[in-house]
C-alpha cells in the first residue's frame, strides 16, 4: 500500500462519503420498485401495503404493449447494425494498421461525447430537409449511430487478444478462409459478439432523446412513460413498467459483462 | 536415410517495400533430415520458414516442396505443419479437439480419427489429458498439444518458430531431447527456425547460419563450430579468439602464417582464399587452450597473465594478457584442478595446439536496400 493509500484509508469520512454516494445514486432507483408494489395510487410513505396489481394493468394496456413491441423492434435493429458495424470497426482497429487510424478510431468514438439532444436536432433537420416520414426506421439509424461506439468498445476488447497465429494455425491444418471463420474466428469472438449486441439493445431500449424526436406516431417505452406522466393515476402503472425496464437492463448488462470477461480471458490465455 | 530432396529454395528474396529481408537464399533440405535455421533477430529466418509454410510469398524464386513447385499454393494445400511460436492453441476447444482439428476436413471414419489422435497425445506423452482446455496446460503441455496437432496432419514437413523459447531453461533442455527423438522416431524432416546456437547445435543434423537475408553456412554442426567460414559465423556460435595474422605462404590446400606470439600455423586452405594486403584473420575457440601446471610441458607454450576471471560452476573463464598480442586470449578451463582458484594477476603457462586455428573468410558486406 502507497503512503497516499494509507493515508486516505484512514481518513475518518471516507466510508461516510463512499455511502452517501452510492445511496444519492441508487435510492431514488430503488424506490421506483417499492412503490411499484404499494398500495396506492401515489407516491408517498407510509406505504399502503402490498399489491401487484399495477402489474395487472400493465397486461391489458394496448397502447403500452405497442409501444413495448416497438421498443423491441427498435432494440433488435440497432443491436444487430450497431454490432454489424462495430464489429468491422473493431476488426480494422485491432488487426490492421493504417494512417489515420487514431483519427479514425476517435471519430468512431465521438458521439459518446457529443450532447446528445443537439445530435437529435441534428438528425431531425436532415430527415426533414430530405423529406423522409419520421418512423421507426428514423428511430433505428439515429440509434445506431449512438449505439456504434459503445458496441465497438465491447468488441475492441474482445479482439484485441485474438491474434493472427489462430487464423494462420488453421490454414496451416487444412483449412479454408471460410472454415477458418467458422471454426475458429466466430466461436473466439462470439461472446464478445453476444455481450455487444446485449449491450446495445439495453442502450436503446432505454434511449429517450432520439427516440422521442425522430419516433413520429409510434411511440417507444421511455417516449410513452414520458406521455403518460401528465396523468397522475397512471404513475404507478409506470412504476411497474419502469421497474421491469431496470430489471431487465441489469439482467442484459451483467450477461454482457460476463461474456465480454469471458471472451477477453479466453484469447489472453491463448497467447500467453 | 534417403538423400531426397525434401525441400529445395531456389534463389528466394523477399522483399517489404525496398527493404530485403531474403537476398537470393538457396539450399535444399534432405528427406528425413533436422535442419536448422539459425541466427540473430532480423537475418531473415523466420520470413524463411513462414515462405515454406506459405504465409510469406517470395517475391522471386522458387521454393519446391517434395518436388511441387509451391510458392503459389496457400498454407491449407502445401504438405507442412507449423508449430507456431506461441503455440497458437485454439482457446475454445479442449486438448483432443485441437488436435482433431485438421483432420475434420479429411472426413476419416470416427475410430480412425479417434485412434489417430489417441496414438498423436501418445507421441507427445499427452496421454489423458485429452478433455483439459488450453488455459489448464503448462507452457510445456501446450507446447506438446501443438506438436501433436501438426504431427497428427502426417505432414513431409513440420515447422517450428522457436518452439522452446517461452520455455524456461530446465524444460527447454528436457524438450531438447525429447523433440530429437521425436524428429528420429517419426522420421518426418523437420525445419527449426532458432536464435539459440546451443539448440541447433544439440538438435540439427545439419544448420544454416543466416545474417541480413543471406545464408552465411550451411554445415553439419560439428563443421560449423570447428570450422566456421566467417568471423561472423565464428562469431555467433560462440567464443573465439580472433587474431589478424601475416600470410607466410601458399600452397594448393594450405596457407601458412605468422601467427604473432603463436609462431608459423599451417592452416587448411578455403575455396576462393584471397588474402587483403597480405593479412587474414584467424581464430582459435577459448576450450582449445589449455592450462599448465607445475612441471606440466607442451610442445607449444605460451606465458601469460590472467587478467580477469569469471566462475560458472563447472568451468571457470579466464582472460590471460599475453605480452605481444593485441587483445588478451579468452579460454576456458574445466574446475577439475583448481582453476577456479587462481587469483586474477597470476602468472600462468598454457598450452595450445596450432591445428585448432581456423582461417576466417571476411564477411560479405550487408546491404538490405
Amino acid at each position: 500500500m502507497s503512503l497516499l493509500t494509507r493515508r486516505l484509508a484512514f481518513l475518518p469520512w471516507l466510508p461516510a462519503y463512499v455511502a452517501v454516494y452510492f445511496l444519492f445514486l441508487y435510492l431514488p432507483i430503488l424506490l421506483i420498485p417499492i412503490f411499484s408494489f404499494n398500495n396506492a395510487a401515489t407516491t408517498t410513505f407510509p406505504l399502503a401495503g402490498f399489491t401487484t396489481k399495477w402489474y395487472g394493468t400493465l397486461a391489458g394496456n394496448g397502447a403500452m404493449l405497442e409501444a413495448a413491441r416497438n421498443s423491441f423492434v427498435v432494440g433488435v435493429c440497432v443491436a444487430v447494425l450497431s454490432t454489424t458495424l462495430g464489429i468491422c470497426a473493431a476488426r480494422a482497429i485491432t488487426r490492421y494498421r493504417f494512417r489515420g487510424q487514431k483519427a479514425a478510431a476517435g471519430l468512431i468514438m465521438a458521439p459518446l461525447f457529443l450532447p446528445e439532444i443537439i445530435v437529435a436536432v441534428s438528425l431531425l433537420m436532415i430527415v426533414l430537409a430530405l423529406g423522409v416520414q419520421l418512423s421507426l426506421i428514423t428511430v433505428i439509424l439515429g440509434q445506431t449511430v449512438f449505439c456504434v461506439p459503445y458496441a465497438m468498445s465491447v468488441l475492441v476488447s474482445g479482439f484485441e487478444g485474438f491474434d493472427r497465429s489462430l487464423e494462420e494455425a488453421s490454414y496451416d491444418l487444412g483449412e479454408t478462409a471460410l472454415g477458418t471463420f467458422r471454426r475458429v474466428t466466430l466461436p473466439v469472438v462470439a461472446p464478445a459478439i453476444v455481450s455487444s449486441l446485449l449491450v446495445t439493445f439495453t442502450i436503446s431500449l432505454d434511449e429517450f432523446i432520439l427516440a422521442f424526436f425522430l419516433s413520429g406516431t409510434e411511440p417507444t417505452l421511455p417516449v410513452y412513460i414520458w406521455g403518460q406522466l401528465r396523468f397522475a393515476a397512471k404513475l404507478p402503472g409506470v412504476l411497474a413498467l419502469g421497474t421491469i425496464m431496470i430489471a431487465a437492463s441489469i439482467l442484459m448488462l451483467t450477461l454482457a459483462e460476463i461474456l465480454r470477461r469471458r471472451a477477453e480471458n479466453r484469447t489472453r490465455i491463448a497467447l500467453t | 536415410m534417403a538423400d531426397r530432396a525434401m525441400i529445395e529454395i531456389q534463389s528466394v528474396s523477399k522483399y517489404y517495400g525496398i527493404y530485403k529481408a531474403l537476398d537470393e537464399v538457396s539450399l535444399s533440405i534432405s528427406e528425413g533430415e533436422f535442419f536448422s535455421l539459425l541466427g540473430p533477430s532480423g537475418c531473415g529466418k523466420t520470413t524463411l520458414l513462414r515462405s515454406i509454410a506459405g504465409f510469406e510469398t517470395p517475391t522471386e524464386g522458387e521454393i519446391l516442396i517434395d518436388g511441387v513447385p509451391s510458392v503459389d499454393l496457400p498454407p491449407n494445400r502445401r504438405p507442412t505443419n507449423m508449430v507456431f511460436q506461441n503455440y497458437a492453441i485454439f482457446p475454445h476447444l479442449d486438448v483432443s479437439e485441437n488436435v482433431a482439428y485438421g483432420l475434420k476436413r479429411l472426413r476419416l471414419s470416427a475410430e480412425e480419427e479417434r485412434k489417430r489422435v489417441a496414438d498423436a497425445l501418445d507421441q507427445v506423452r499427452l496421454s489423458g489429458l485429452g478433455k483439459r482446455k488450453a488455459h489448464e496446460l503448462s507452457g510445456g503441455q501446450r507446447q506438446r498439444v501443438a506438436l501433436a496437432r501438426a504431427l497428427v496432419m502426417r505432414p513431409k514437413v513440420l515447422l517450428l518458430d522457436e518452439p522452446l523459447s517461452a520455455l524456461d531453461k530446465k524444460l527447454r533442455e528436457e524438450m531438447q531431447v525429447e523433440l530429437r527423438m521425436l524428429q528420429k522416431a517419426v522420421g518426418i524432416t523437420f525445419v527449426l527456425v532458432t536464435h539459440d546456437q546451443y539448440e541447433a547445435l544439440a538438435l540439427s543434423d545439419r544448420i544454416a547460419v543466416m545474417f541480413g537475408g543471406r545464408i552465411a553456412q550451411i554445415a553439419t554442426p560439428k563443421e560449423i563450430y570447428q570450422r566456421p567460414r566467417t568471423r561472423k559465423v565464428a562469431d555467433f556460435l560462440g567464443g573465439m579468439n580472433f587474431l589478424t595474422a601475416k600470410v607466410l605462404g601458399e600452397r594448393d590446400d594450405a596457407v601458412s602464417v605468422d601467427a604473432a606470439r603463436f609462431g608459423a600455423v599451417s592452416l587448411d586452405k578455403p575455396q576462393g582464399f584471397a588474402a587483403a594486403n597480405g593479412e587474414v584473420t584467424i581464430g582459435i575457440r577459448p576450450e582449445r587452450l589449455r592450462l599448465l601446471w607445475d612441471d606440466d610441458r607442451a610442445p607449444h607454450e605460451l606465458a601469460g597473465r590472467i587478467e580477469n576471471r569469471a566462475y560458472f560452476g563447472e568451468v571457470t573463464h579466464l582472460m590471460i594478457d599475453v605480452e605481444g598480442l593485441e587483445q588478451p586470449l579468452s579460454m576456458v578451463e574445466t574446475n577439475n584442478y583448481g582453476a577456479d582458484d587462481l587469483p586474477i594477476g597470476a602468472e600462468i603457462r598454457l598450452a595450445y595446439d596450432p591445428d585448432a586455428f581456423v582461417l576466417l573468410a571476411e564477411d560479405e558486406a550487408v546491404r538490405r536496400i
